[in-house]
């Protein structure tokens, strides 16, 4: 892992180690919130914040944390930044916060950002760690907004809010329900490997 | 009556899985088979039954009488990670078999969101002790029901032609969501 510049750090998250499409980690989350375009981001955005100053701390405890409660240490220290998010958007964004719900507080056991700290944060400096983890939240926020996007345009006909759509095209109103959740997210991946299998060949 | 509701509703109307997205990604992982699906349904319904009643005590006995709620998520996610060691070293010490069985799925459980989300849901739906009871032995019945379905389905899917590029993960939630769409009939059972 040493062999790669700080920038291939940074965009290894984005295609090819992507969270969501490869390595199919923290789906609870990706599955539940994307009812809408808006609301894809902000999770995308809050796992990101959380993600970012985990990996700071983790990486900068990395030789004092010891190795048998090292999971009990990471869990404690992302949990105290999903509350810090959780306090922040129930005061700021009222309206994101009653519609995240409980995935706010389920970010804690989102296996992306424990898998990052695990596998990356903890081995590695504070700077490629930072690198790494925004580039991991990039990616995450990315395909959460794909999807979300996907989501909203087809099963309610807006985007952000705003009407994009013609206005005789009736929705798809399965796309919003937990059904379309699963069935968008499969034809990503389906996507994703077609895109890398014809590159490989 | 009012406990039947819970209950029915935690198992079929709200899955745990197919409605509420918790728990997917042992979903998504231990379902290969139908033996190790139902195994790993057990041991989560077993630890999600006991860290339902510790999580309601400690909020109820603790948190809210010195308002500490702001440390709800802190206090959960630990006592729910210490809760998972207890109960492994207790059924190693006492059966043997049980161990066998459960083993390996054990530690994978403390980041299982399931958990977390089944004691966040009974505080946020004001469950009182017995609510919350019935509750997680119904989320447990529910989560254990999808994982062996989808156990059962994706054995078949063994012997199946599956276009490369929804092999593996694609097909999977492709089924899962005609799966969801098949338990969304239930919404009109209560």
């Amino acid at each position: 892992m040493k062999n790669k510049t700080a920038f291939q750090e940074f965009l290894k998250g984005l295609w090819d180690e992507n969270p969501v499409l490869v390595s199919l980690l923290g789906l609870c989350p990706v599955l539940a919130v994307t009812v809408s375009a808006e609301n894809g981001l902000a999770m995308g955005l809050a796992a990101t914040f959380v993600l970012i100053c985990s990996s700071f701390l983790v990486s900068l405890l990395r030789k004092v944390i010891p190795a048998q409660v090292r999971i009990a240490s990471f869990i404690v220290i992302i949990a105290t930044f999903v509350t810090i998010v959780d306090r922040f958007l129930a005061a700021f964004a009222p309206d994101i916060s009653r519609n995240l719900g409980a995935f706010i507080p389920l970010i804690i056991v989102n296996c992306m950002i424990l898998g990052r700290q695990e596998a990356f944060a903890s081995k590695n400096g504070v700077g490629r760690s930072l690198l790494d983890a925004l580039g991991m939240g990039v990616g995450f926020t990315l395909t959460l907004l794909v999807l979300s996007s996907i989501r909203e345009i087809l099963g309610s006909g807006t985007w952000f809010g705003m009407n994009i759509l013609w206005s005789s095209f009736s929705p798809w109103a399965v796309m919003i329900l937990p059904p379309g959740a699963f069935l968008a997210l499969g034809c990503m991946i389906a996507g994703a490997n077609w895109i890398n299998r014809r590159n490989k060949s | 009556m009012n406990l039947i509701v819970i209950f029915i509703s935690a198992a079929l109307i709200n899955n745990f899985v197919l409605s509420q997205f918790l728990g997917i990604c042992p979903f998504v992982g231990v379902s290969k088979k139908i033996d190790s699906a139902f195994s790993m349904g057990m041991a989560v319904t077993f630890v999600m039954v006991i860290a339902a009643m510790v999580t309601w005590l400690i909020y109820h006995m603790i948190l809210v009488p010195f308002r500490l709620e702001i440390l709800e998520y802190v206090a959960f996610i630990l006592v729910i990670a210490s809760l998972v060691q207890l109960v492994e070293m207790f059924i190693r010490k006492v059966s043997k078999p049980l161990y066998d069985a459960l083993g390996i799925f054990l530690p994978l459980i403390t980041t299982n969101c399931a958990i977390l989300g089944l004691a966040l849901y009974s505080v946020l739906n004001e469950y009182n002790f017995m609510q919350t009871l019935v509750y997680a032995i119904g989320a447990g019945a529910g989560f254990t029901l999808a994982l062996v379905i989808m156990a059962g389905i994706r054995e078949e899917l063994e012997l199946v032609d599956v276009p490369g590029s929804f092999k593996g993960a694609a097909i999977t939630m492709i089924i899962a969501g005609s799966l969801a769409l098949a338990f969304m009939g239930f919404a009109g059972l209560i």
